[in-house]
């Protein structure tokens, strides 16, 4: 590509499978848990964060050398924080449905650990072209774990991927309820995900041996 | 003082910070090796909470939410700043944590080390910032419940930590197929023990006195009406009867 040297495009590739936030780095676990029984509230969490952590990478690494290092915290909070006002401002405006579904969820990106954690790792030491890079690709990676998890909830406590019956009307028992499917309403509790993604983290390693852990 | 103990135990158990809504799970998950750390961890967590809570109820209650500014005049009776609440929360916490480890490094040296570095690394726990949230989510009525609140999320916070590290500390000895060991196995257990925890829902339920009483009611008009036709019947039968008779 053109556009992006390898190295470049590695900002963005890399956290997608190898060195993902959530699977690899566990890191913004709490947000990726507790808002994804549906497929669309998982889908606007992770464009939210990759609006969040995409600019706020950038605004941190332009003031990258202007902000003193004792109260880097507090500047990083504030940027987040007012990111994050616009994504909810956003949200209650033209989704106010979703936006009660998500509930303090969003505001709960401004602790998300991911972000936090790729402006101390990442933007306080890298220009800004590579800095947005990097918040991108670490968010998308974080939103691919919410969506995959969204998807199989969804498909399989309710039977539905963004609210379409996709196998069959359970009620009238057409398509697989006809052969005597049930949802598993399990799914839909909150416990469930944390064993979805636990079972995640098994595929991956097992695909990936270098990943596996000592203990 | 019953709505202090059923909330008490409502956020410990039924509620709990870990395992119904999962906030804080970064560092539950990345501090809670060894029993002795998570404690530490813990305690730091149910104090910071039990401080920033009512704090930010304070802020909620007279700068942010609808209405919130009218003690300081009639023309400020109509503005709703609760779009700030999520920089303010945040800055309260950031600031509160920092005033915290002074005033513990001042005071009691010997708490101050045993928090160690968990104090500042608590400013961006999630479920400090998720306890005022829910805080304001749940429109919490007095000071009091707020503190109670703060203070029994951490609670609650702590007990989880504490019993992932200690199942931790065991399972080291165990066969676990190694693609799972570490992480995997970490959030399958945690997602076991929210099956768990999920058991107390029933717990509280029982202790709404006050709710069904019109219910009660309309039973014993139902009841009234019941006995009403039976006696109706009944009085039908007997002149049935008697007319049979006759």
């Amino acid at each position: 590509m053109a556009l992006l040297s390898k190295k470049d495009a590695n900002l963005i590739l890399d956290p997608l499978a190898d060195n993902n936030p959530i699977t690899i780095q566990v890191l913004g676990i709490c947000s990726a848990l507790a808002i994804t029984a549906e497929l669309k509230a998982s889908i606007v969490m992770a464009l939210s964060v990759v609006f969040v952590l995409g600019l706020g990478n950038v605004v941190i690494s332009m003031m990258r050398n202007i902000i003193p290092s004792k109260i880097r915290i507090i500047v990083q909070l504030v940027v987040v924080a007012a990111l994050v006002i616009i994504v909810d401002q956003v949200l209650k405006a033209f989704a106010y449905e979703l936006s009660k579904t998500l509930a303090v969820f969003v505001g709960l990106i401004i602790t998300n650990c991911i972000i936090m954690g790729r402006f101390e790792a990442f933007a306080l030491g890298n220009g800004v072209w590579r800095s947005f890079l990097d918040g991108i690709g670490n968010a998308a990676g974080y939103g691919l774990i919410l969506i995959i998890v969204g998807f199989f909830r969804e498909l399989l406590g309710s039977g539905t991927l963004l609210g379409f019956q996709v196998l069959g009307d359970p009620i009238a028992k057409t398509g697989l309820y006809s052969i005597g499917y049930e949802n598993n309403g399990f799914m839909l509790l909150s416990p469930m995900a944390l064993i979805v993604v636990g079972l995640l983290i098994w595929v991956q390693r097992s695909r990936n041996k270098d990943l596996i852990e000592e203990n | 003082m019953l709505e202090h103990v059923e909330l008490f135990f409502k956020s410990i158990f039924i509620d709990n910070m870990v395992f119904a809504t999962f906030l804080g799970m970064c560092s539950y998950l990345a501090v809670s090796k060894k029993v002795t750390t998570a404690v530490g961890l813990g305690a730091a967590v149910i104090f910071v909470l039990a401080v920033t809570v009512p704090l930010n109820w304070l802020l909620d209650q007279y700068l942010l939410k609808d209405g919130a500014l009218a003690w300081l005049g009639p023309e400020y009776a109509d503005y709703n700043l609760s779009f700030l609440s999520f920089i303010l929360f945040i800055a309260t916490i950031a600031t509160m944590v920092q005033l915290v480890e002074i005033v513990v490094e001042k005071f009691s040296p010997a708490l101050y080390n045993s928090l160690g570095i968990f104090l500042p690394l608590i400013a961006v726990n999630c479920a400090i910032l998720g306890g005022s949230l829910f805080m304001q989510a749940r429109e919490i009525p007095t000071l009091g419940l707020a503190f109670n609140y703060g203070l029994s999320s951490g609670i609650g916070w702590f007990l989880a930590i504490l019993a992932i590290a200690a199942i931790r500390e065991k399972i080291r000895y165990s066969n676990v197929p190694p693609p799972l060991r570490g992480l995997g196995i970490t959030f399958i257990i945690t997602g076991l023990m929210a099956i768990g925890f999920m058991s107390f829902g029933g717990m509280l339920t029982g202790g709404d006195e006050a709710a069904p009483a019109p219910e009660t009611t309309t039973v014993q008009q139902t009841e009234k009406e019941k006995t009403k036709l039976e006696k109706e019947t009944e009085e039908n039968a007997v002149s049935y009867n008697t007319i049979i008779k006759e």
